[in-house]
């Protein structure tokens, strides 16, 4: 088996949170991984992604080939869009609805919405608000991760809790309380 | 054998820790950065009291490497590639005065100006130098490399250069980690006859590098990082440099002979055993056409060769796992076309940041001189190129600010205005200075002080605390220097002082000096 995952968002938006705790869980089973990240410039309220690659065969390229990413994960709906060649015909879409605009020339919501909801396999939910209304606002990132973790199928949604508790452990317990409460939230709805 | 998941930065730290690394000279860069931050945090560095603090800049690494190799320890020198130009009269002498301890130049090129000016390629340095250059293709060939590097350097008593790309560099694998290996013993260099690059010695030393020419030939001849692939009955030879390999990996096609590259200089025999079996080859390299340039000198100018420069491959960018099936004659799939609603989101200076409060005040008061330019440098407030600002009418190199305002100023243009960070300014900014209180060039130089090297993640800053001294040591007249709290609530006072030195005929410096709010945030997260 092997899933191509698109990661996406604006910078700071915790994305390379998102593919750290990947990273662990598929490194904890045994499942190879290779994951671009982007780093400098772009952090600075620009578009980033993360392009992770998981699979039990080897991995070549540490770039997703375009039409053959698996699952594209976001924190931002015009960023979900942004990747739309990299995805195909059976691919799903997990993002937020919470449009993040820093820029005079954000396209008309209703627009953009109602073009990621003419693809067949989305899944969107409001998920800054949901961490705001449950308190963990820090841990948006963690309710996506639950909500992606029934596609992600490679690994378990329990190794990825684990992972969490893993990649969250040194920053004590609060954190990682709710950041796995953030998981449940997404995994359950 | 313990596996850790690594970036490729990464991997080369820990291979060069590894390996008995003994001190890590870099200035921070875009891709080059995680380096020397994961010696930094590295428990066996610290325990080893391996250095690692940063540097001024390239050339200062450079040289400080050069000292430790000369002490008969390994040192290793990173930078971003356009940190080879800056380190370049250094770094080209140290093949001809040779090493003692084992030394490795490591470039990590940009390809598509991911965070960069410009894309050259590290490679022709390499050449230039006449030095070996390794190239990984994978997080775990880097790691594997930099003990053979090492090695290879102190056999053929020469620097290494290692180049890496953005996509290496940035990109996770897991790698097999093998034992710590000790340090090499303090043992300075005792002979000084090919230290000191006197003309008379300095021929001698050209000479024996030139010497050593066919060993390092030889050697990338035997290297296991090069070798040839045959997939099923081949017509097209492929020639795969570095990560290059893993894109044409990628397409698994069956009817192709790929000779995967990793170490130059080019291995002649490989490529024309390539040439002979294959009727063309295409050359896959990220970067500039290196190879696809000189493998015309092995295999005659008639035989058809293809690449970057041919079209077959984009001429400028990365590479990526779709130009290169689709030179390779592969069908790449096209399911959905660009979204409609998708517009491009350029990075912004934070809000809050100092640098805003500079542009603004700048803006504002660079109205009132119909003449007025401001030149930029290189950091987070390049950003103040794009709107809202859209302030500064130059950006070229680190330091250039200083010395084209100087030069823009001499030719008569009024006010000709500087604006350049503390890191930078320290980095290339501050011999300029010099220049300008020499010439008593009429210009204002804004250093924009947020007391860290921000754009790479917030690294320490070689001039904090002292760059007044350091303007008043250059010979920058006291009463003008001057400092101000770049906030909204000082606009007046920031303006004011901006006209007043615009207004003085002679070099000024205004030092705008708040601390980067994400080094702040930081700081308070760890109390």
């Amino acid at each position: 088996m092997k899933k191509d995952i698109i990661l996406s968002g604006v910078g700071g938006q915790g994305i390379l949170s998102i593919a750290t705790v990947i990273g662990e869980a598929a490194t904890e089973c045994g499942v190879n991984l290779k994951q671009a990240e982007v780093h400098g410039m772009s952090q600075r309220g620009g578009d980033v992604q993360s392009n992770l690659r998981l699979s039990n065969e080897e991995i070549y390229s540490d770039l997703i080939p375009q039409g053959e990413a698996d699952i594209i994960i976001s924190m931002e709906p015009m960023e979900a869009l942004r990747y739309l060649p990299f995805i195909n015909k059976e691919s799903w879409v997990i993002t937020s609805s919470n449009t993040f605009i820093n820029i005079p020339n954000y396209p008309e919501e209703s627009k953009l919405l109602n073009e990621l909801s003419s693809l067949s396999h989305v899944v969107q939910l409001p998920i800054e608000d949901m961490a705001k209304e449950h308190k963990i606002p820090k841990s948006a990132n963690m309710i996506l991760l639950g909500m992606a973790a029934p596609y992600i199928e490679i690994l378990a949604p329990e190794q990825l809790r684990s992972a969490i508790a893993t990649i969250f452990a040194r920053k004590g317990e609060k954190v990682v309380e709710d950041n796995l409460k953030a998981f449940d939230l997404g995994f359950k709805l | 054998m313990e596996k850790k998941l690594l970036l490729g930065d990464e991997a080369i730290a820990l291979g060069a820790i590894n390996a008995g690394l003994s001190g890590v000279y870099a200035y921070p860069g875009t891709p080059s950065t995680e380096i020397t931050e994961f010696i930094q945090g590295n428990v066996l560095a610290r325990e080893r009291g391996v250095h690692s603090r940063w540097c001024t800049n390239e050339k200062t690494a450079m040289e400080a490497a050069l000292g430790m190799s000369y002490a008969g320890k390994r040192a290793l020198v990173c930078m971003k590639h356009v940190g080879m130009n800056v380190c370049a009269d250094a770094f080209v002498n140290s093949a001809v005065t040779g090493v003692n301890g084992g030394l490795i130049v490591l470039a990590a090129d940009d390809p598509s100006m991911h965070s960069s000016q410009n894309e050259q390629d590290s490679r022709f340095y390499g050449k230039f130098a006449m030095i070996p250059v390794f190239e990984p293709s994978t997080q775990q060939e880097a790691y594997d490399m930099v003990s053979n590097a090492f090695e290879l350097s102190e056999r053929l008593k020469l620097p290494v250069l290692m180049r890496v790309v953005t996509r290496l560099a940035h990109s996770r694998a897991a790698v097999s980690i093998t034992a710590p290996k000790e340090e090499n013993t303090f043992s300075p260099d005792n002979d000084r006859t090919h230290w000191v690059l006197l003309p008379a010695i300095a021929r001698k030393q050209y000479l024996s590098l030139i010497s050593k020419q066919a060993e390092i030939e030889q050697d990338s001849e035997n290297s296991s990082y090069n070798r040839l692939e045959r997939y099923g009955e081949s017509k097209l030879g492929v020639i795969a440099c570095g990560i290059a390999y893993n894109y044409v990996r990628e397409a698994r096609l069956e009817n192709i002979e790929v000779l995967k590259l990793s170490q130059y200089p080019m291995p002649v025999d490989m490529i024309k055993q390539l040439s002979s079996e294959c009727s063309s080859i295409l050359v896959v390299e990220d970067g500039q056409p290196v190879v696809e340039e000189l493998v015309h000198t092995i295999v005659g100018s008639d035989y058809p060769i293809e690449g970057r420069l041919t079209g077959k491959l984009p001429r400028t960018g990365e590479l990526n796992p779709d130009n290169v099936a689709k030179a390779l004659g592969k069908e790449v799939s096209e399911t959905f076309a660009s979204a409609e609603n998708v517009v491009g989101r350029p990075p912004a200076l934070c809000q809050g940041c100092g640098h805003r409060d500079v542009y603004n005040a700048l803006n504002k008061v660079a109205a009132e001189y119909p003449g007025a330019r401001i030149f930029g440098d290189i950091g987070c407030y390049t950003l103040g190129a794009l709107p809202p600002f859209r302030s500064i009418d130059s950006c070229v190199d680190m330091g250039a600010s200083i010395t084209m305002a100087k030069g823009a100023a001499d030719a008569g243009l009024f006010p000709a205005i500087a604006v350049i960070g503390d890191s930078t300014f320290t980095h290339s900014g501050m011999t300029g200075l010099l220049d300008a209180v020499n010439d008593k060039a009429n210009i204002t130089i804004l250093i924009s002080d947020n007391l860290t090297t921000a754009m790479t993640g917030g690294q320490d800053s070689a001039g904090t605390n002292k760059f007044e001294a350091i303007c008043l040591g250059l010979g920058v007249e006291p009463e003008h220097v001057r400092v101000v709290v770049p906030l909204p609530k000082n606009m007046e006072e920031i303006t004011n002082i901006l006209r007043e030195e615009i207004n003085y005929n002679g070099v000024s410096v205004i030092i705008p000096r708040r601390e980067c709010l994400r080094t702040l945030a930081r700081k308070a997260r760890k109390k």
